[in-house]
């Protein structure tokens, strides 16, 4: 059995860099998934569009900084010892 | 008896608007309960009583009760202070430790899950075995905060599943081992395996619960102890397997599959489907269908990840 928690930390991780590359005004706006084209008032329901919007504007804003330092250090790693 | 630490406040209490019934209260003052706040019994007292005397003043009330040759070295001021230093040195450190590994690591909320004792066991591993008779599914609480596992058989606790992993990752190699396929590296394989499978579900389920903006009082701790409950059964299909071969493995397996199965929905459906859980009565609507739906999926990926972290080890 491959799959190890080893494995799973770097899908994790290229996860987490697939999503930190979507690019704003190039890419989500022409999909519709904009962060100024979501907001849909005060109504009950988010619905699953907006809460995925969520998520991406969220994990974009706050993972950009510790991706870098983690990107950094995995990339040095994986030079060093394959 | 001052009531050890508790959850500190119910997570979910105060700030979200409540859409759940009123939880089922026990009266305060049940016979047969010491004090519902307590978490574990309160066994100090018969000790204290014993060790009063040479326990209490740490290190300075040793002296004087040792034999000659002992209370000279040790009736020196200089290593008396000393030993006074050290041991205010000692308490201070461990002070310090206990008030901030709070904040990493949520210990007092932990020790929740573990109170539990043998009856408690015996009769949750008999409900994960065989369900279907178990009338009441609901959860007690008393005043807001859940009562802890030995008092309530619905309360989930982690103790079953962290002895049923680690049961698992050794019949596992028990299994290996009878087919001479095994090697020490293989259980760190198998454990690895089987938490990163855990990890995955963990994080699958909370993500649809954020999509779907469901509102429950379902901690992750509270997740991760009902997924483990899986690996009681399969401890039991790996174990028929070993003793009659495939056909009881495969019996075992769907038994305690369809139980997991049946155990998982109707567990989760009272977390998840609060509202409608509680008339008992499936409620049509877009949002309650969405929130079956997932329960169902989660139910059923139960037996998928027993069958699948299983089959490679019964021949």
């Amino acid at each position: 059995m491959a799959f190890t928690l080893y494995s799973l930390l770097q899908a994790a991780l290229l996860c987490v860099n697939a999503i930190a590359v979507l690019h704003e005004e190039r890419f989500l706006k022409n999909i519709g998934w904009g962060t100024d084209q979501g907001i849909g008032g005060f109504g009950e329901e988010p619905g699953i569009k907006s809460q995925l919007m969520n998520l991406v504007r969220s994990v974009r804003t706050v993972m950009r900084v510790p991706l870098i330092i983690v990107n950094s250090v995995v990339i040095v790693l994986l030079l060093l010892f394959g | 008896m001052h009531p050890t630490g508790l959850p500190a406040a119910a997570p979910t209490g105060t700030t979200r608007q409540r859409k759940w019934p009123s939880k089922r209260r026990i009266p305060a003052s049940q016979p047969g309960m010491t004090d519902p706040h307590q978490l574990f019994d309160d066994t100090s007292s018969a000790q204290s009583r014993g060790y009063g005397a040479p326990r209490a003043p740490s290190g300075l009330g040793y002296p004087a009760a040792s034999a000659s040759p002992q209370a000279t070295f040790l009736a020196d001021p200089m290593s008396n202070m000393a030993m006074a230093y050290g041991s205010s040195l000692a308490a201070q450190g461990k002070e310090l430790v206990d008030k901030n590994i709070d904040r990493f690591f949520p210990v007092t909320k932990l020790k929740y899950y573990f109170a539990v004792d043998t009856v408690y066991v015996g009769k949750k591993l008999g409900l994960l075995i065989f369900p279907y008779l178990h009338q009441d599914w609901e959860v007690q609480y008393q005043q807001d905060t859940p009562v802890a596992p030995r008092f309530d058989i619905n309360a989930p606790d982690l103790y079953i599943p962290a002895m049923a992993f680690i049961t698992y990752v050794l019949v596992a190699g028990l299994a290996l081992g009878t087919q001479d396929r095994f090697s020490p590296d293989l259980l760190g394989l198998q454990a690895s395996s089987a938490l990163a499978w855990l990890t995955l579900e963990v994080l699958a389920i909370l993500l649809s619960l954020y999509l779907v903006t469901i509102n429950t009082d379902l901690t992750t701790i509270d997740l991760v102890a009902f997924l483990g409950y899986k690996y009681v059964g399969m401890i039991g299909g790996i174990l028929m397997g070993l003793l009659f071969g495939k056909i009881g493995y495969y019996l075992v397996l769907g038994w305690c599959c369809m139980s997991i199965f049946v155990f998982m929905i109707r567990t989760l459906r009272l977390k998840i489907l609060a509202e409608a859980a509680a008339e008992g009565v499936p409620v049509r609507g877009a949002r309650n269908q969405l929130r079956m739906y997932l329960t169902m999926a989660v139910a059923a990926t139960q037996p998928l990840l027993m069958y699948w972290l299983t089959f490679h080890l019964v021949q």
